[in-house]
């Protein structure tokens, strides 16, 4: 239950970072806060042959926003996110989604960045960033590129991102007149990986919701849009029998993997309550 | 310099430390192997049970998720450290008044994490408390009395700033 025996660089800026993973990317897992990788180095699940430690790179600690959209450092913390009244006003959805993100001495040093990068199926940022239409810059010594949340999670532990990249920030639209942001997950414990976890993302108006995206968490090998049912919730005003439909037509549209402790069937079922109780929210 | 070992430099309890460390050594066996405080207590090793807790520049970590040499010139607080506190000194009382320990392995997180929330929120509801302390576990109490203590706490400190109309905790 210790880690392995590793090479440690800590890089000043992110110019030599970038020159050591371009030198040894193949070889070398980035480390930020450590909240997932320390927890897997201990368990021997990964035993990388360099660390390469990027938690002092002021350069993706930034916080800033433009007419439509706030773009978040990779580095900054959970626990910066949940204090930032910026985000608390303009991203009301990742907001609320970041009290579920495991307890306060993890939010203390894991990061945003590191949480996308990561890419575990049940984490809260990956679903969030995917209903709101989130975009990541990968860098590397050579190359800029913006990747989209769809394009972005290629399934567990597994995204887009090249070994000689850092995902160094997130841009996300600020929230518009009349938009709605509701996240809400269940896990057996406060704290623990949620079993079941929803990100929804729609504009309300008289004919009902309109622009709607909802992400799931935790039932699926990848944060996932519920297209048929997001096609279902479009343009029309929700009643009591609708949410029942969309309850139905969500816990059938997913295929959750098999587990021994959930089994499909459970986890279907979650994620038919969760959307019932954000529908009944958006009614009231 | 090997890559394998690095020099680090950071205060302890207030106290200037400087050790040449493994670079694969968390903190808090770094707290306890070297510097000998064993009040960080290690549990799980991957971030679930909370007894490895300390303060890395005023916030709780946890110190089996941490590499020691991530807190290279950074102020770490161990239990023994941290009895300067006043707010420390009356939850450690309240937990022995209380019986919200018996083995007292979670004991250290527990009190540093209760800090931490009556710190940021002097008036905590019971439910604000759980959740709070719901990344620290408790295997003996059933966490009634932890609850009970941390409660007794605010009660007292928040109802002495105002007046005393929540008067004293029980006994």
């Amino acid at each position: 239950m210790k880690a392995p025996d590793f090479d440690y660089h800590r890089p000043e800026t992110l110019a030599e970072a970038l020159d050591l993973l371009a030198r040894h990317g193949e070889d070398a897992a980035i480390i930020a806060g450590g909240q997932s990788l320390l927890a897997l180095l201990n368990f021997r699940l990964a035993a990388p042959e360099r660390l390469i430690d990027i938690g002092r790179l002021t350069d993706l600690k930034s916080l800033s926003e433009d007419h439509g959209h706030i773009e978040i450092g990779g580095l900054l913390r959970h626990c910066d996110l949940q204090a930032s009244p910026l985000i608390a006003r303009e991203l009301p959805l990742l907001h609320k989604a970041i009290g579920h993100i495991a307890h306060p001495a993890v939010r203390h040093r894991g990061t945003i960045g590191g949480s996308l990068a990561m890419a575990d199926p049940a984490a809260e940022l990956g679903a969030c960033c995917l209903a709101l239409d989130g975009e990541f810059l990968l860098v590397s010594l050579q190359n800029r590129r913006w990747v989209a949340a769809a394009d972005f999670f290629l399934g567990v532990y597994q995204t887009a991102l090249r070994a000689d990249e850092i995902l160094a920030a997130v841009r996300l639209p600020k929230r518009r007149p009349g938009s709605i942001g509701i996240f809400d997950e269940i896990a057996r414990r406060r704290g623990d990986f949620a079993m079941a976890g929803l990100a929804l993302a729609a504009q309300t108006g008289d004919g009902g919701l309109s622009d709607v995206r909802l992400a799931l968490l935790g039932v699926a090998d990848r944060p996932i849009l519920a297209g048929k049912t997001m096609a279902f919730l479009e343009g029309r005003p929700i009643n009591e029998a609708r949410i029942d439909e969309a309850a139905a037509l969500i816990a059938g549209e997913i295929d959750p993997p098999e587990d021994p402790a959930y089994p499909p069937a459970y986890r279907r079922h979650l994620t038919g309550v969760l959307l019932r109780r954000a529908l009944l929210e958006l009614c009231s | 310099m090997s890559n394998k070992l690095r020099r680090i430099a950071l205060t302890v309890n207030g106290e200037a430390v400087e050790r040449e460390v493994p670079v694969r050594l968390n903190l808090v066996d770094f707290l306890r192997h070297e510097l000998g405080f064993t009040g960080s207590h290690v549990g799980c090793e991957h971030g679930a049970c909370g007894a490895c807790t300390v303060l890395l520049d005023e916030q709780t970590v946890r110190g089996c998720l941490t590499l020691a040499v991530q807190a290279d010139g950074c102020a770490v607080r161990t239990i023994e450290g941290a009895g300067e506190n006043e707010l420390m000194v009356d939850l450690q009382a309240a937990f022995h008044r209380l019986n919200a320990l018996q083995c007292g392995f979670c004991t250290p997180g527990m009190l540093f994490s209760a800090q931490e929330l009556l710190q940021a929120n002097p008036a905590p509801s019971r439910e604000e408390i759980r959740d709070y302390l719901s990344g620290n576990f408790c295997r003996c109490t059933g966490y009634q009395a932890i609850v009970d203590a941390v409660q007794a706490v605010a009660q007292m400190r928040h109802g002495a700033r105002h007046g005393g109309r929540h008067g004293a905790p029980g006994p």
